[in-house]
């Protein structure tokens, strides 16, 4: 792709997906949502690893070392 | 002045109810926007702004008030909008109001149908998130490629390379139906 087809295609896209106007705002306060949402889920610290996790980690790490072809897959996953 | 904001950044990271509402209104508009931005759904950037400052009181320990406040909140508002659009990739179509009635600049180039804005806009939405979000901070809203990086968690060069890719695949697409840009 020359430089010519990339200015066209960026051109397109910004015809396709005008940019947001710096104007922008929400359309009310968020903050009582806000408490509403601390108040149906209160807030923890999540420095501790659920067993869940633990076992996501040995899982992914001992599939790396079965197939260790797939790891650059991966890489582009995450 | 600073000190009492350097005050805030450290109540808050002790958890303190006061000193997060105080970030939040301070903030709040500046993550809409950012979140705006990716999604382009004035309703769902209200909704993730929301879960992107629960995720930011969440993990109010772990932050570090000497890095700052605000390109923290905009990596975790970028992760929101990311995994947003993972789960809804199939399903979630771009707001007709950002596509066809701009709320930014009017300039609308009539030698472009609005059939070939329809379509880019269709092939835009098919492409991978990650490249969709690099492609349209950079390239619709003209972000710094060096802020989009430390949104991402990327380097500029990463940056750079996902923008090329997406521009690369959306040309594909648009010439697979018909369109030659």
């Amino acid at each position: 792709m020359n430089t010519n087809d990339d200015d066209r295609i960026k051109e397109l896209l910004q015809q396709a997906l005008p940019p947001v106007s710096d104007k922008q705002e929400p359309s009310t306060d968020l903050w009582p949502a806000m408490l509403r949402r601390l108040d149906a889920r209160p807030a923890q610290s999540i420095s501790g690893w659920a067993w869940f996790d633990c076992a996501l980690l040995a899982g992914v790490l001992g599939a790396a070392a079965l197939f260790p072809t797939a790891i650059p897959v991966l890489l582009y996953y995450l | 002045m600073q000190n009492e904001a350097i005050d805030v950044l450290r109540m808050f990271q002790q958890g303190d109810l006061d000193a997060f509402e105080s970030l939040f209104r301070m903030h709040q508009r500046a993550v809409y926007l950012w979140i705006l931005r990716i999604v382009r759904n004035p309703a769902t950037a209200e909704e993730l702004t929301v879960e992107t400052f629960w995720r930011i009181y969440r993990a109010h320990a772990r932050f570090e008030p000497v890095c700052g406040f605000e390109g923290w909140a905009r990596r975790i508002a970028t992760r929101a909008a990311l995994d947003w659009l993972r789960s809804t990739r199939t399903e979630n179509a771009l707001s007709v109001e950002l596509v066809t009635d701009p709320a930014g600049p009017a300039r609308a180039d009539p030698a472009i149908s609005a059939e070939i804005r329809q379509k880019t806009a269709s092939a835009f939405q098919r492409l991978a998130p990650k490249l969709r979000i690099a492609a349209v901070l950079a390239v619709v809203e003209e972000q710094p490629h060096k802020e989009i990086a430390e949104a991402l968690g990327i380097s500029v060069a990463a940056v750079k390379l996902r923008v090329f890719r997406a521009l690369r695949l959306l040309r594909k697409d648009l010439e697979q139906q018909g369109i030659r840009p």
